[in-house]
């Protein structure tokens, strides 16, 4: 049965449960990886990256923030507060976006993979029961397009780059791999939230979806493919983080911190 | 759609103009989906082009503003939705010509390749130009340069 909007979702206090848990997911990955691409900027390798950087930041920001106000609408505490006032341990991304960027290679190669992810996770959100979310996915998908051709496309220069480049994109498909597999993960709530129709493909599957995806892009690369990922030491969808996110809050909240009440 | 948009509020909605683009209204670029009035209370629904664009809230306040002057109108309820969704195709005729006459190429349709839509040069109307920067000053437009003229220019991205 489709839920049309908060109020209705709030009439039902398991189906909300589940709804939230979803949303702080969503929120928190593109929360910790818009700000790392916000890092990138004016210190990008050339002038067309350092905007492409800029502007995918303030998408990734953007997106965050829609999800943080459907929570609001939900009955959790307001945008700002959740992204700048929560600890590390409530916080539900993956571990994999709340790493730094490393180098441009590694930067590169994160996004992309990421990139693919999220556009096969939000493929598999427009059926979701919770219309105002899959309206949201739908919008959303339509601008993650050019993150996605562009992030492609670099992948695919640094490879066919030769040299230092390929090696360290090499160096940095050995680095990142191994959390990469907790992206997929839907957390301890993956039983509710298909049960409520929330989600309709299960993470192993989603995983498969993306590997079929990948694959071509690492063929045309000549990119050894790794095997599918294996599972990660820590659970971030489960609130387990490393010290790189209580930094990542830290910096982005050193404004908000310093005068909480203040209007902007 | 604006079409159905009773004249009054196209009127006044026709002065909430892209605050990046003073010529051009929210209406021209396909913004508002749905106004409707009951006893003085006004509700607006806007589609936002981009989910995160930083103008959103400096839009809703100017919405507020013009339509409160509006005779008759007691109060105002602006709400963002995202059904349907913004695409580039809901500019009118009009709101094109008016990015076209400041710099700013009209978006292409989407076609079938995905680097396929650059569109002509908005100074001496060439086709065949190429992609500089799917990413540009602001999350709605792409740099691309003209091959006849040998300039930069802008375009809007066709989502």
């Amino acid at each position: 049965m489709n839920v049309e909007s908060a109020d209705q979702a709030r009439q039902d206090p398991e189906y909300r449960k589940a709804l939230v848990e979803l949303l702080y997911q969503l929120a928190d990955d593109e929360l910790c990886l818009g700000h790392r691409d916000s890092e990138w900027l004016g210190v990008a390798p050339d002038i067309e990256g350092d905007v492409a950087f800029s502007s995918i930041a303030q998408d990734e920001v953007g997106h965050a923030v829609f999800h943080l106000e459907r929570l609001h609408e939900l009955g959790e505490p307001d945008p700002d507060f959740l992204a700048f006032s929560r600890g590390p341990t409530e916080r539900r991304n993956a571990v994999l976006v709340e790493r730094p960027n490393g180098d441009w290679a590694q930067t590169i190669l994160r996004h992309f993979l990421y990139d693919v992810f999220d556009d096969v996770r939000a493929e598999s959100l427009l059926a979701s029961s919770y219309r105002p979310l899959a309206q949201g996915m739908a919008k959303i998908r339509r601008e993650e397009y050019y993150h996605l051709l562009h992030l492609k496309m670099w992948v695919i220069r640094l490879a066919q780059g030769g040299g230092e480049a390929r090696r360290r994109l090499e160096q940095a498909l050995a680095e990142v791999w191994p959390e990469v597999g907790g992206l997929f993960s839907w957390g301890e709530g993956e039983a509710e939230l298909l049960r409520h129709g929330l989600i309709q493909c299960r993470s192993d599957e989603l995983m498969h979806r993306w590997a079929e995806r990948v694959k071509p892009i690492f063929r045309e690369a000549e990119l050894l493919w790794p095997g599918l990922p294996p599972q990660p030491e820590l659970q971030g969808r489960s609130g387990e983080h490393t010290q790189d996110l209580a930094e990542l809050i830290r910096t982005m909240s050193e404004v908000y911190s310093s005068d909480p009440a203040a209007r902007w | 759609m604006w079409e159905m948009m009773a004249p009054v509020w196209r009127e006044a909605l026709q002065e909430v103009k892209d605050p990046e683009i003073p010529d051009l209204s929210i209406v021209e670029l396909g913004m508002v989906n749905r106004v409707t009035e009951e006893a003085g209370e006004v509700q607006v629904e806007i589609t936002p082009t981009f989910v995160g664009c930083p103008a959103l809230d400096l839009i809703a306040g100017d919405v507020r503003e013009k339509l409160t002057q509006v005779k008759g109108v007691s109060r105002v309820r602006v709400s963002f939705v995202m059904d349907p969704p913004w695409t580039s195709e809901r500019i009118t005729p009009e709101g094109r010509e008016k990015l076209k006459n400041f710099g700013i190429a009209p978006p292409r349709s989407r076609g079938e390749d995905p680097m396929d839509f650059v569109p002509e040069c908005p100074f001496c109307g060439a086709e065949g130009g190429e992609v500089l920067n799917l990413f540009g000053p602001t999350a709605c437009r792409s740099i691309f340069y003209c091959r006849n003229c040998h300039q930069p220019f802008e375009g809007m991205k066709p989502i």
